[in-house]
């Protein structure tokens, strides 16, 4: 693409190019400024007095600079044990999923697995049809996961999804030649595994442990339906009764007694809480963004 | 007679033979590939368990479930549970809502991933490209929950942005989440303002995939880059926006629910109560749970859906030759 692009580089642009150029530039220009704005203003007003965003002076800029809403948030047990409870079922569900991929993709990958093709539609099949919310409820409630950690892990296991790019990769990047050579050596198919196959698929895992982590800790619908208990809660659950029921326990504004200052404490407490929520996915996000479009391009390629 | 006697074995000897052939071949091959099986068989388990035991027990969508005698021993009932949802009052909007939204969503958030892929396919500053991207990308990451957070305080009627632009142009402040009429509008196009980005990485993976030589012999032949864009670029995605608009449409029941859910209030109710959040409703938050209606309302939706998708995948085959499968 790079080489297509110089080459056409050296022929001169008509008129009708260079005015389409920069017509081009200035729709992206505004697409991203209008992408942008919703969170330029949520960030301004997170860093403003609690005064001035009840009153609605809060537009794309900062206004009485304060960090109230932020230490509001460090002052909140219970963001803190929902904060500890998402990474935890962060790290351990990613490391469920990521196995259970692996583990079910590599045998699908290969040719000479005999029944190959049912085993796959077995599994593609779940991806079009599904016996659905309330079933899959009840065979959750009776394994007796309801309200333990484990309903939080073991649900998600693999994404269908996430399984055929796995199994993409593996047939395009492993060719059948290494693993006839490694088996000609003496080595069985678990020697080949752990040694050739899993040291080659390192660029999957970290697509596959990306895509599995972000929807983990964004996810809350799960938690909705199996957790009782307060303190199993997810991070999203808690920013559900924040951000949405607007029920802020009255605990964590006691020390106001001004009315409008609690008001404008309780508002200004959701766009630190949006801040705080999203930023662990989005300082790492761009740093793994490749690996994301990656991820998408190789499941774009059948 | 002893010519006979022979022929019978000898004629039947080589389809046995190659019966057994491919039997010891079947074998051997199982023999050889045996730890590949146990490989699989923990994700078969999980399969098993979490994804086709809910649809066996699915049958109670055709019983009385209660509780105390379980799936198998509660009573069938037929299909008198889905006659209980047709006639029910809610029948009707909770379907309209389902596909007035499903198809809004669909066509406001099609074409723009396209448009956006081929704009950015033009750019030829890597700067300003990487950070549209990323930018654009951006949202896709944030929430549901925070999304509808920021919505929430976005539009908020006295505080948020667009109350005090209102404001200074003079205007009343709009009222977007209290208004039943607006529901649908926030809903999707916050939709599109969230996933146009991520949806265009897949178009310029296949736009980089086009044949440099098309554009340049169509420079030499005097195209400019609209008329390149045209006849070039947007064939060259055509079979790949078939195929998501299949996909896409045979899940038009399915909706972005759980969103749809944090936006629920009691004055959308109306035109935002579509048949996912019904199911739940039903199912799992109403003092009296019903799991079998729910469940039935439930399998309803997956049988269409899955008939639809089969359908709409054999309609694009037929009329463009692309397909899912």
């Amino acid at each position: 693409m790079d080489s297509y692009e110089s080459n056409l580089n050296k022929v001169r642009e008509s008129g009708v190019d260079r005015l389409f150029s920069f017509a081009n530039y200035l729709i992206l220009l505004v697409v991203t400024i209008i992408i942008l704005l919703p969170l330029i203003y949520i960030v301004s007003a997170s860093f403003s007095s609690p005064q001035a965003v009840i009153s609605g002076k809060v537009t794309l800029w900062p206004v009485d600079f304060s960090l109230e809403g932020y230490r509001a948030i460090f002052e909140h047990q219970r963001i803190w044990v929902g904060f500890g409870n998402s990474l935890f079922y962060t790290v351990f569900g990613t490391l469920f999923n990521v196995v259970m991929t692996i583990i079910a993709a590599y045998p699908l990958s290969r040719d000479d697995l005999i029944g190959r093709r049912f085993f796959t539609l077995l599994f593609v099949f779940t991806m079009l049809f599904s016996g659905g919310l309330i079933p899959t409820y009840m065979v959750v409630r009776d394994l007796g996961l309801l309200n333990t950690r484990w309903a939080m892990i073991l649900p998600s296991g693999i994404a269908i999804f996430n399984l055929l790019i796995t199994i993409t990769f593996f047939r395009t990047t492993i060719p059948p030649e290494l693993i006839e050579a490694a088996h000609i050596d003496g080595a069985d198919d678990f020697r080949t595994f752990f040694r050739i196959v899993l040291p080659l698929s390192r660029p999957i895992i970290a697509v596959l442990a990306l895509f599995y982590a972000v929807s983990h800790w964004n996810s809350y619908f799960s938690a909705l339906i199996y957790l009782k208990d307060q303190n199993l809660f997810p991070l999203q659950l808690i920013l559900r009764e924040i951000l949405i029921m607007n029920s802020v326990s009255a605990s964590m504004l006691v020390d106001i007694e001004d009315l409008v200052a609690r008001e404008g404490l309780r508002e200004l407490l959701k766009y630190s809480l949006i801040i705080v929520a999203s930023l662990p996915v989005l300082i790492i996000y761009p740093f793994v963004q490749r690996h994301f479009v990656k991820g998408m391009m190789i499941g774009s390629v059948k | 007679m002893a010519e006979k006697l022979n022929k019978g074995p000898l004629t039947r000897h080589v389809p046995l033979g190659f019966g057994l052939l491919q039997l010891s071949t079947i074998g051997f091959r199982l023999r050889r590939t045996w730890q590949l099986y146990v490989l699989l068989l923990l994700p078969l388990i999980w399969l098993l368990i979490f994804r086709y035991a809910p649809m066996y027990g699915a049958q109670i969508a055709f019983k009385k479930y209660s509780p105390a005698l379980g799936i198998e021993g509660s009573p069938w009932v037929g299909f008198d549970n889905f006659t209980r949802f047709f006639e029910s009052p809610k029948f009707q909007p909770v379907i309209v809502n389902t596909l007035v939204l499903s198809f809004y969503a669909i066509i406001a958030g099609f074409p723009i991933p396209i448009l956006l892929a081929l704009s950015l396919n033009q750019v030829r500053w890597r700067f300003f490209k990487n950070a549209v991207q990323m930018i654009t990308y951006a949202p896709h990451f944030i929430s549901t929950v925070v999304i509808v957070g920021i919505l929430f305080q976005f539009l908020h009627p006295r505080i948020g942005f667009t109350a005090i632009l209102a404001n200074a142009m003079g205007l009343p402040p709009p009222n977007w989440m209290g208004n039943p009429d607006a529901f649908r509008h926030v809903f999707v196009w916050s939709g599109v303002w969230q996933e146009m980005g991520f949806a265009s990485i897949i178009y310029l993976a296949v736009l980089s995939t086009i044949d440099p030589a098309l554009h340049e012999a169509a420079v030499v032949d005097g195209a400019n880059r609209l008329q390149r864009i045209r006849h070039i670029d947007l064939p060259g995605l055509m079979p790949t926006a078939m195929v998501l608009l299949v996909l896409s449409t045979g899940r038009v029941l399915e909706v972005a629910f759980e969103k749809v859910y944090l936006m629920q209030n009691s004055l959308n109710i109306g035109v935002s109560e579509v048949i996912n959040t019904y199911v739940y409703r039903v199912g799992l938050l109403s003092p009296v749970l019903d799991f079998s209606y729910s469940t039935a309302i439930g399998l309803l939706k997956g049988v269409v859906g899955l008939i639809l998708i089969i359908a709409v995948n054999h309609a694009a085959k037929r009329l463009t030759n692309n397909s899912v499968w």
